[in-house]
């Protein structure tokens, strides 16, 4: 009981303080390959505590729903993960928070708005799948969608999923919203179609989302350490690797069109992740 | 923090851009230019206003949510500039939206505009302050742009 309750505590009050520390870091780091000092560790603490204190403004009173709807899925998400759930259930609430913020968007009329939310369904298209093959893949490895017996397996499954792997990252340089994926918006860019799917939410609404983002930064982080479960210290080095490597990603690469991303991601991804499910089932 | 070019030679517009690469890098104090009014701050406008843009520089104002502060650059964004006898020129922008920082400069330069922009962050935390005690408990719908 003790144990449930400290997993939810920190699932529901930890994870936002690391994910957007996780970000703070990023944006220092972005600046710093780009020749500049970058913001302060805590920038996006002071972000979203100013975005908090701003006026409450909507275009649409769903928007507002919307908002709320996105940031429960994804901290309930996050709370299963560290309830150590079944990773079906735990995607599935995450894709219900994805389509919240897409529906959100939709509300409005702004061309803008309507354009980063049709892009954003067509990332939310080619990103589950993967993650769908990802999850099989430990499945057809361990036998068990548990978390549980993840962590009770007893060597770690990147060596026996190491396509399913690279997979899982085109799904995280998607989610994080990074270069050649950040069609519907940016993570660092913020002029490009005034923000896409982000722009008609405003003030606390936006914070809310960004908390939830922080969330689904965790979320899909940690199904990248479920690759390196046997021990911490090699789960937070291959966590911090992977992150190095999509920072380094989105510095180097420009922005694609949205018919390249899914070519791009489906045939690459889907054939890394059938080849990994054939060599498990072969071995 | 909101750019917006309101009808300036765009040597202010390029002084502003400045702060933003790596010489000036003024995401050094957590500030980021961004497209969209409804996620920014501080307006920052440049150039003169005529008939015409006055109606996009109010939109653009009443788009933000409060708190917010408006920095006027160069000397077109005080008073007019050269430009203040033309038949089309309104004058400063404080003539259409209230302006709460005023960085002269014919074009004004990146430091100024830095040291403006911070002044500037420096006067949010006192509107804010004022506007937590008078804060609307209900929400406010935007006005759809005409």
């Amino acid at each position: 009981m003790r144990e449930t309750l400290l997993a939810i505590f920190i699932g529901l009050f930890a994870t936002p303080l690391l994910g957007g520390l996780i970000n703070g870091l990023d944006r220092i780091i972005t600046a710093r390959l780009q020749g500049r000092i970058g913001p302060p560790v805590w920038q996006p603490f002071y972000d979203v505590i100013k975005l908090l204190s701003k006026e409450k403004m909507v275009v649409n009173v769903w928007q507002a729903f919307c908002a709320y709807a996105y940031l429960s899925a994804a901290a309930i998400s996050v709370v299963l993960f560290f309830l150590k759930s079944d990773l079906l259930l735990i995607l599935f609430i995450q894709a219900v928070g994805a389509v919240f913020v897409v529906i959100g968007a939709l509300s409005s009329t702004s061309p803008f708005s309507q354009v980063g939310a049709h892009r954003e369904l067509l990332q939310i298209l080619s990103y589950e799948p993967l993650l769908i093959l990802v999850v099989a893949g430990i499945y057809l490895e361990i036998g068990s969608f548990k978390i549980d017996d993840i962590y009770a397996w007893g060597q770690p499954l990147i060596f026996k999923l190491p396509f399913l792997f690279i997979a899982l990252g085109y799904a995280l340089t998607i989610k994080l919203r990074k270069s050649p994926f950040d069609l519907s918006t940016s993570h660092h860019g913020h002029q490009e179609i005034v923000k896409g799917v982000l722009t008609d939410y405003s003030g606390p609404f936006l914070a809310l989302i960004e908390i939830g983002h922080w969330y689904d930064i965790i979320l899909i982080l940690g199904l990248c350490s479920l690759f390196w479960a046997t021990g911490w210290i090699g789960m937070i080095i291959l966590v911090a690797i992977t992150y190095f490597i999509e920072i380094l990603i989105d510095n180097v690469t420009a922005r694609m069109t949205w018919r390249w991303m899914i070519g791009y991601v489906w045939a690459m991804g889907l054939t890394l992740s059938i080849v990994n499910l054939i060599w498990i089932n072969l071995a | 923090m909101l750019h917006f070019d309101c009808g300036s030679c765009n040597g202010c517009d390029i002084e502003t851009l400045a702060c933003l690469t790596p010489v000036y890098d003024i995401e050094r104090f957590g500030v980021i230019n961004v497209g969209n009014p409804m996620h920014a701050d501080i307006l920052l406008v440049t150039g003169t206003v005529n008939p015409r843009n006055k109606k996009v520089l109010v939109n653009l104002y009443d788009q933000m949510p409060n708190p917010k502060v408006v920095v006027a650059i160069g000397s077109c964004g005080l008073s007019g500039g050269i430009f203040k006898d033309a038949y089309n020129v309104l004058g400063g922008i404080d003539k259409v939206i209230p302006v709460d920082v005023y960085v002269p400069g014919c074009p004004a330069k990146p430091e100024a505009i830095i040291d403006g922009v911070v002044m500037a962050l420096k006067k949010y935390e006192v509107i804010k302050k004022k506007h937590s005690d008078s804060v609307p408990s209900r929400m406010k719908w935007r006005k759809i742009a005409p």
